[in-house]
């Protein structure tokens, strides 16, 4: 599909409007459907429809698979350590009031680190099943 | 020291979780090795604290996530039952690590010795959240932790078949995980809390008018549970898993696994339907009573007629399955002491079997009996380990395994039920051949062409093996410890029922 311009041109087009429309799901996830699972998935589509269009040599350029399978932790080590704070505030684990002076806005910015942990990983996790699947011909 | 203690029930799950997390930063396997040690013996002394704590305090330890008051939020809450139950699984984890170093560079390519241990951490934080939660919800989302990383650990076999049995352990535990939700959901509906300890006090006699959901929850519970724990006739995914799987991985599996689903099978029917509800609306006992005896019976046959010893052992396990099972179904103080005692007692023996074979695999890269001929005299230490232990399973006096199937026998005898007690030492007698098959082929044949140049494997293999049977002689002798807590614990199960 390499020789397509139209698909070529077309993809180039919509991947920053979905980066942007991955980004408001993430942060718009508070008052609205969406959330990290849902943005991660939106990012991971980028990096997927890129391949189907690009060759999976040429996505795997841009997402390198040892990126890829570092980042699949990193979001639980994200998740995971946002819980941490409170321990060595004295507060039970995954207690956000550590986070700021009033509870909601503490409990925002601890929301908003939980997401940020499993955008990561759902986008890694995706990521890296599609490149195993695309692997298997090769191996 | 003050200032961790009230934090004890989270970090012992927090602790392999985030070891888990580094090791899969980590590409080589002896750093990740480091880390599964540090993270196994460091989970094994808090498991020792919180048993400490709760054996203090009259109350149960109570913790609760983030905050959240108690029927709301998740709360992780350790009485006498999982104090003990975490002790189980932090003791068989921490002897098997050491293990594992030397078995897993052996028996796994050297780009996935990080990842193993990544997956046994993983698993391991899963059952310890099993143990520890006193949230269903939380408690089906550890169970998946621990069940993924289960097909992991099995599918990361050498033999090709791993594969296929850990598909076939994928499905079953797919099935087996999705009944359990079913039943909780159910429970939710007709309570609206997902608290076990909530749960137990909003369903009573007052709710009658849900009593069809709740009667239908204990038998999606009861099957969806069943199938984990591996009670016959639905054990069919166990003996592929246990046989394909790596040593380490099948000797950990063994030791824990299936006795943390029997935990949790315990908590719903004593903790839940026994305190509120009266589990005797359904016959659940005498059908977990029955099974059990087709378990000894039947498994123990199977066990007989198998040629591959580590396949040989997973069959035993079914059959010691139903030990423990037989335990709850006697449903008195002694009957369910001697099952409790027994998945501690089933846990140290069994683990011992397993990776004594793991070093007889080391040695000559084979466990089928036949190839084993001779093979007590060139590694007199493992063999010896494995006798012990095996005496232990058949329930030989001195040994750990007496212990349970005295407290069972006595519970059988205080219900009535001679043909069971009948039943106990007529198993008993099976094991005596099929672990006699080994002893023989071990001991009283000629050495074959692979046996002739095998030794004791080296200390970090062997120390575990024989520490473990040594405990497991320990704890025929000094049952202080083992059915001291296990007492405790039934005492309190029983003691709030109806």
């Amino acid at each position: 599909m390499k020789s397509d311009v139209l698909l070529r041109i077309g993809v180039k087009l919509i991947l920053p409007y979905m980066l942007v429309f991955a980004a408001y799901v993430q942060l718009h996830g508070d008052y609205g459907p969406g959330g990290g699972f849902q943005a991660g998935v939106i990012v991971a589509g980028m990096v997927i429809v890129y391949a189907l269009v690009f060759g999976a040599k040429a996505a795997r350029q841009i997402a390198p698979v040892a990126l890829v399978e570092r980042l699949a932790p990193a979001g639980v080590l994200i998740f995971a350590a946002t819980g941490v704070p409170s321990l060595f505030a004295g507060k039970r684990y995954l207690d956000y009031s550590v986070f700021g002076h009033d509870a909601l806005h503490a409990h925002e910015w601890g929301v908003f680190l939980v997401e940020a942990g499993v955008i990561t990983t759902v986008a890694a996790t995706l990521i890296a099943i599609f490149y195993a699947l695309t692997d298997r011909e090769h191996s | 020291m003050t200032a961790i203690a009230p934090h004890l029930p989270v970090l012992q799950v927090l602790v392999p979780m985030f070891a888990a997390v580094f090791t899969s930063f980590m590409r080589r396997g002896n750093s990740a090795w480091l880390m599964a040690v540090a993270a196994s013996w460091l989970s094994l002394a808090i498991s020792l604290a919180l048993l400490a704590q709760v054996l203090q305090s009259a109350a149960p330890v109570s913790y609760v996530l983030g905050g959240w008051a108690v029927p709301f939020g998740i709360e992780y809450r350790v009485d006498r039952l999982n104090g003990f139950v975490l002790l189980i699984v932090n003791l068989v984890g921490s002897m098997i690590i050491p293990f594992a170093g030397t078995s897993v560079r052996k028996e796994i390519d050297g780009n996935q010795q990080a990842w193993f241990y990544t997956m046994y951490l993983l698993c391991l934080t899963g059952l310890l959240g099993i143990s520890v939660s006193g949230d269903a919800f939380n408690v089906f989302v550890f169970l998946e932790v621990s069940s993924l990383s289960t097909y992991v650990l099995i599918a990361m076999g050498r033999h090709r078949r791993a594969l296929l049995a850990s598909y076939q352990y994928l499905i079953i535990g797919t099935i087996g995980a999705s009944f359990y939700v079913i039943g909780i959901g159910l429970l939710y509906l007709a309570t609206g809390s997902l608290n076990l300890a909530d749960i137990a006090s909003r369903i009573g006699p007052g709710m009658t008018e849900y009593s069809r959901p709740i009667l239908a929850a204990l038998a999606f519970l009861s099957v969806g549970i069943c199938l984990k724990l591996a009670l016959f006739p639905l054990h069919v995914w166990l003996p592929n898993a246990y046989a394909y799987a790596p040593s380490a991985a099948a000797a950990f599996l063994a030791g824990t696994a299936t006795k943390v689903a029997v935990y949790l099978l315990i908590r719903i029917y004593f903790s839940i339907y026994g305190v509120a509800f009266g589990i005797d609306v359904l016959p659940v006992y005498m059908v977990v009573l029955l099974l059990s005896l087709a378990a000894m019976l039947i498994a123990s046959f199977s066990a007989i007629f198998e040629a591959n010893a580590k396949r040989m052992l997973a069959y035993s396990s079914v059959a010691q399955i139903g030990y423990i099972t037989l335990g709850i179904a006697l449903a008195n103080v002694s009957g369910l002491t001697g099952g409790l005692v027994h998945m501690f007692n089933h846990a140290m023996i069994k683990t011992t079997l397993f990776m004594a074979l793991g070093a007889v695999f080391y040695r000559i890269g084979s466990v089928q009996v036949a190839d084993m001929a001779g093979i007590g005299r060139r590694m007199p230490v493992t063999m010896a380990a494995f006798t012990v232990a095996g005496l232990g399973l058949i329930g030989i006096p001195g040994t750990a395994g007496f212990i349970s199937k005295w407290y069972l026998v006595i519970g059988a005898i205080e219900r009535g039920y001679w043909p069971v007690v009948a039943l106990v030492v007529a198993s008993s007698l099976l094991a005596v051949i099929y672990v006699g098959r080994v002893v023989e082929s071990a001991y009283f044949r000629e050495p074959s062409k692979t046996v002739r140049d095998a030794t004791d494997p080296p200390a970090l293999m062997l120390v575990p093996i024989a520490v473990l049977a040594a405990l497991s002689v320990y704890f025929g002798l000094d049952t202080r410890l083992s059915a001291g807590l296990a007492r405790g614990a039934a005492e309190m199960l029983l003691g709030g029922m109806r």
